[in-house]
């Protein structure tokens, strides 16, 4: 895929994080751009989550750069980071719904302080209703997340990453835990929200088969650095046997 | 040798924690007078916190009050003072037992349950998400429930105090036939403005006690089911432990002031 007109819209550069004598990141960068699907791929405890989180603002990596669209988060005050996060949609590992509230209340609650960053906004309730029609579970929109299968949970956190209309969406393991059939519907679910209001998603996962069908481009992290970058169809076909070793079913 | 390095890395750890409650109770007096203040959340936590513990408290107070009266009963009546029986009583009770045991109480019932619950919170990214959401979750989550601990106590203890008298009283009709006007009459003739002040002051920081050891070991809690039950457990001791520290220097402090 040729990234060269397209608009970069979140880079990285020379991450290092440690915690304690464990060095997690040792110089990771990516960048990516508008529109695109940045797959993350890395074994368990390669720090792929703690990148992530560094993206963000949840963890304070040790060093390096992390450029939003075009502002770095690093030195930017606490207000700033709050506007800038709506900007970002964030699907936690575990979907993280908050557990005491109902569905209608977990959409809510983004909206609660940040309703004016809505062009057009018809109101919470409808809100709501919109974003629980993008992943076809508006009938749950008054059930307990404990009420829902796991599935549906993710569908729900998805519901809620989009509710603030993102433009960059994060995937943090988005199939993991999920039955082959469940994951592929999420796996569409996230192609159809990438269709419909052109985000750029980064998704981190260690699922093959969303990488091949989502991907428009991969990154492989191992011992804390990009060890290689490609399409599918490339890092499926090395010959580097770290590499391939990822592919192996 | 090793015994002695394991002891002294405990003090370490302990006076590490106490440095960073401090700085979370400072945090916690930062963001309390910053907008936006969350006032439905604080509601709701009042709510939950004073109206789950009430029958509690209501429970254990007459109890209390029905016990106690029983046991010093014989003794006042060796002594031939069982006419001071109601005195002594309220001035017990207010002073110093009704406080107390609402608060420890309220340690078990209200402190373990913040701990448990923001535990919870974090090991399931919760917080975490609330955070991404571009909401202050210590703010929601922490500022609101200290506040809501640090009113809702001295109510609850006013709800406890009467409660233990009435049960008090009740015994007193019961065995020595005294009425329950002249019990009352009593209990208000005896109790003056430095028995109800300092009692009433030192609920409040029972209170703030109770929602920052609960909020901390919550809000750091390690990860993982283990880490919500330490949270939930340590909330409760830590809890306890400095509430009889708040007392014993309130009770100091009472002295110097009212002269007790």
């Amino acid at each position: 895929m040729n990234n060269e007109n397209k608009k970069l819209v979140l880079e990285l550069k020379d991450i290092h994080k440690s915690f304690g004598n464990n060095h997690v990141l040792k110089g990771f960068s990516l960048k990516l751009y508008e529109g695109e699907n940045l797959v993350i791929m890395g074994k368990s405890g390669s720090g792929k989550s703690v990148m992530v989180k560094c993206l963000v603002g949840l963890v304070q990596p040790d060093s390096g750069r992390i450029m939003i669209n075009g502002q770095n988060i690093i030195t930017m005050g606490q207000k700033e980071l709050d506007f800038l996060r709506t900007e970002i949609g964030f699907l936690f590992q575990g979907s993280a719904l908050y557990d005491s509230m109902t569905v209608r209340e977990n959409l809510e609650f983004p909206l609660r302080r940040h309703k004016d960053k809505i062009e057009n906004f018809e109101g919470t309730e409808a809100a709501v209703k919109q974003a629980l029609e993008s992943v076809g579970l508006l009938n749950t929109i008054d059930l307990m997340p404990d009420e829902l299968s796991g599935g549906m949970q993710r569908r729900i956190a998805l519901a809620r990453a989009l509710i603030l209309k993102p433009k960059i969406i994060m995937y943090d393991e988005p199939t993991t835990g999920l039955d082959p059939i469940t994951a592929n519907e999420i796996i569409e679910l996230m192609r159809n929200i990438q269709k419909k209001y052109n985000t750029s998603s980064l998704i981190i996962t260690h699922d093959v088969d969303c990488a091949r069908v989502i991907s428009n481009r991969m990154i492989l992290l191992v011992d804390g650095i990009n060890y290689a970058e490609g399409t599918y169809e490339q890092l499926s076909n090395s010959s580097d046997p770290q590499i391939r070793a990822f592919f192996k079913n | 040798m090793s015994k002695s390095i394991s002891f002294l890395n405990r003090i370490k750890l302990f006076f590490a924690e106490i440095g960073d409650m401090t700085f979370f109770a400072g945090r916690f007096f930062k963001e309390v007078f910053k907008k936006p203040y969350e006032l439905k959340e604080l509601l709701r936590q009042c709510y939950n916190m004073g109206n789950r513990s009430l029958l509690l408290v209501i429970v254990t107070g007459f109890i209390i009050g029905l016990v106690f009266t029983l046991q010093s009963r014989p003794t006042l009546t060796d002594f031939g003072a069982v006419s001071w029986m109601p005195s002594m009583i309220s001035v017990s009770i207010v002073r110093e037992i009704g406080p107390v045991i609402v608060a420890l109480i309220c340690a078990g019932r209200i402190g373990s349950g913040i701990g448990a619950e923001l535990g919870s919170m974090k090991v399931t990214e919760q917080i975490d998400a609330m955070e991404v959401s571009g909401t202050n979750p210590f703010k929601y989550l922490v500022v609101t429930r200290i506040f809501a601990v640090t009113l809702m106590l001295p109510l609850l203890v006013i709800v406890g105090d009467a409660v233990a008298l009435v049960g008090s009283a009740m015994v007193e009709n019961m065995k020595g036939g005294v009425s329950y006007t002249l019990y009352f009459n009593k209990v208000f003739d005896t109790l003056s403005f430095s028995d109800i002040l300092p009692a009433t002051v030192k609920t409040i920081f029972f209170g703030f006690a109770i929602g920052l050891v609960g909020t901390y070991k919550g809000y750091n809690c390690a990860k993982g089911t283990v880490g919500v039950g330490d949270a939930s457990n340590t909330a409760v001791v830590y809890t306890s432990m400095l509430l009889f520290i708040i007392d014993f220097i309130a009770v100091f402090v009472s002295d110097i002031f009212f002269e007790i």
